[in-house]
């Protein structure tokens, strides 16, 4: 697994809250594997507490897996990667104390990018989200929509290979988030960015998707992959089409049963 | 200014007024012995009279120095050790619910105390100004950096922020407001304290001055001191408040 043909590898890895023998312990995550090709578009979806949010951790070495290897290009994950990975939150992640374009440039200092080329790379990272003339804006001036922005011009400020995404456009309205999704599906196009992409919605999942992840209930573990196969930038006409409705249809079909489980469900 | 905030306005000036005028027309008929309330053209004379010759500035820097140097003990120790308890879940967990109870207990008791340990000069004072300070200012700064969002030091640590970026550029941004709060509610406690303690026990300063005119049955001089800590009050609060907003706007 260490030739670096995959962009991430993960092999075996798990995850407990709680130490053990305590009946209060937690696994969030069982033996999950996977490999993401370069320029995929990976969407990771399941039940609430499934620990995709962990898997996304774990891989962006914010959290060390219990057991398990986590490796990005070949290189074994012990913590932080600021040059190789960054991140999208899901909200409220942006220093509400800085400017629009200050947020940007803070994301870089603390990447280690000399001071003098900070203003013209956070300059043309908000103008590659649309948000050129909102710089010297605070984020509380923003919509929900134009944070979530400013928060990937951030992460794209920092010019690394791999996006990480916990539910990044989950507190939007449906109609911003389709926008968003569509901007995203062109920037992957444009930039080949390998994107893991955490999902409830699951219109979004195979609308961006190359491939799904579908979870389990907890304990996590990877129940299946699905392929979409359809060519980036996505356009409106996929999100109406008979193919996303299928995927979807399929989607859901293996994640009922799940989500019935997370709410103490028993019936067959 | 908007209609409804103009209405509020000229209610509270009427009401100002309402108050100045039942002195001027009780003090005037000699409904009240004048030893008690002296007639309002009296205190206004002496005050008058007290802000153009300068009489009031011994007094006044007595007590505008034991307010500095007490908010400066207070704010420095309450702000280190509060950050320093801060840093640890155990230490939150020991003595943010100890300096709350021992906030709650009216310092001023200690005053005696300190008269003996400092002497009736600014000593006392300051000490007495220091600790009412010191509460809410460690409290304040133990709440501002104990709940600094999560997500802010997720975002940083994911961008690789070393110790000090993450001290400089996100907890001390992100615990400033409270903290700034605490140092606000620390500094006008502070004032009041001195203040008081003055008019219990002292050589100087103004609550001194004002106690010393009462206990020499000179009232009209007295309330011309009394303006002076309201007008005193009222521009320290106003300077404050000013900081505050100024750092504020920042935050949105």
């Amino acid at each position: 697994m260490r030739n670096g043909k995959f962009a991430v590898t993960v092999e075996g890895v798990s995850q407990a809250f709680g130490p053990e023998g305590d009946p209060r312990r937690v696994v969030a995550l069982e033996s999950a594997s996977l490999e993401v090709a370069r320029g995929e578009l990976l969407c990771l979806i399941g039940p609430s507490g499934c620990g995709k949010s962990t898997l996304l951790n774990l891989i962006g070495g914010l959290m060390t897996p219990s057991a398990g290897e986590v490796a990005i290009e070949g290189e074994r994950v012990r913590g932080p990667l600021p040059k190789k990975i960054a991140y999208v939150f899901q909200e409220s992640a942006l220093f509400p104390w800085r400017t629009v374009l200050d947020n940007v440039k803070l994301g870089m200092a603390f990447q280690g990018v000399p001071r003098g080329e900070r203003d013209e790379r956070a300059r043309a990272a908000l103008t590659t989200v649309g948000l050129a003339d909102f710089a010297d804006h605070y984020p509380a001036q923003l919509s929900g929509g134009m944070k979530q922005r400013a928060q990937l011009a951030r992460a794209l400020g920092l010019q690394t290979d791999i996006l990480l995404m916990d539910e990044p456009f989950a507190a939007l309205d449906e109609q911003t988030r389709m926008v968003l999704g569509e901007d995203l599906s062109e920037l992957l196009a444009r930039t080949g960015k390998t994107i893991i992409f955490v999902t409830h919605s699951l219109v979004e999942a195979v609308f961006l998707a190359d491939r799904v992840a579908v979870f389990t209930a907890r304990p996590g573990r990877i129940k299946t992959m699905i392929s979409v196969e359809e060519g980036h930038p996505r356009s409106r006409a996929f999100m109406t089409s008979d193919k996303l409705g299928r995927l979807r249809n399929q989607l859901y079909e293996l994640l009922h049963d799940e989500i019935r489980k997370t709410m103490g469900d028993t019936r067959p | 200014m908007s209609g409804a905030r103009l209405v509020y306005r000229v209610t509270q000036a009427a009401f100002v007024a309402a108050v100045i005028l039942v002195w001027w027309l009780v003090s005037r008929n000699g409904y009240i012995s004048p030893i008690l309330l002296p007639p309002l053209t009296d205190s206004v004379h002496e005050f008058v009279l007290l802000i153009e010759r300068g009489a009031y500035w011994p007094d006044l820097s007595v007590t505008l120095y034991e307010l500095v140097v007490a908010f400066l003990i207070a704010s420095t120790s309450g702000c280190l050790i509060g950050y320093l308890v801060s840093r640890s879940r155990f230490a939150v967990r020991v003595f943010d619910p100890l300096f709350a109870g021992l906030y709650s207990i009216p310092a001023i008791l200690l005053f005696p105390l300190y008269v003996l340990f400092f002497g009736l000069g600014p000593g006392s004072k300051i000490a007495i100004g220091a600790t009412i300070a010191f509460f809410p200012i460690i409290l304040n700064t133990i709440a501002g950096f104990d709940y600094v969002d999560r997500s802010y030091i997720t975002a940083a640590r994911s961008m690789g922020a070393s110790g000090l970026q993450m001290f400089w550029s996100v907890m001390l941004p992100a615990a400033f407001p409270v903290v700034l709060a605490g140092l606000r509610i620390g500094f006008i406690l502070a004032f009041l304290s001195i203040l008081g303690s003055e008019t219990i026990a002292s050589l100087s300063g103004l609550g001194h001055r004002i106690v010393s005119y009462a206990e020499s049955m000179d009232p009209a001089k007295m309330f011309a001191y009394i303006f002076l800590a309201i007008i005193i009050a009222f521009l320290l609060n106003a300077f404050v408040s000013t900081v505050e907003a100024r750092v504020r706007r920042r935050h949105g």
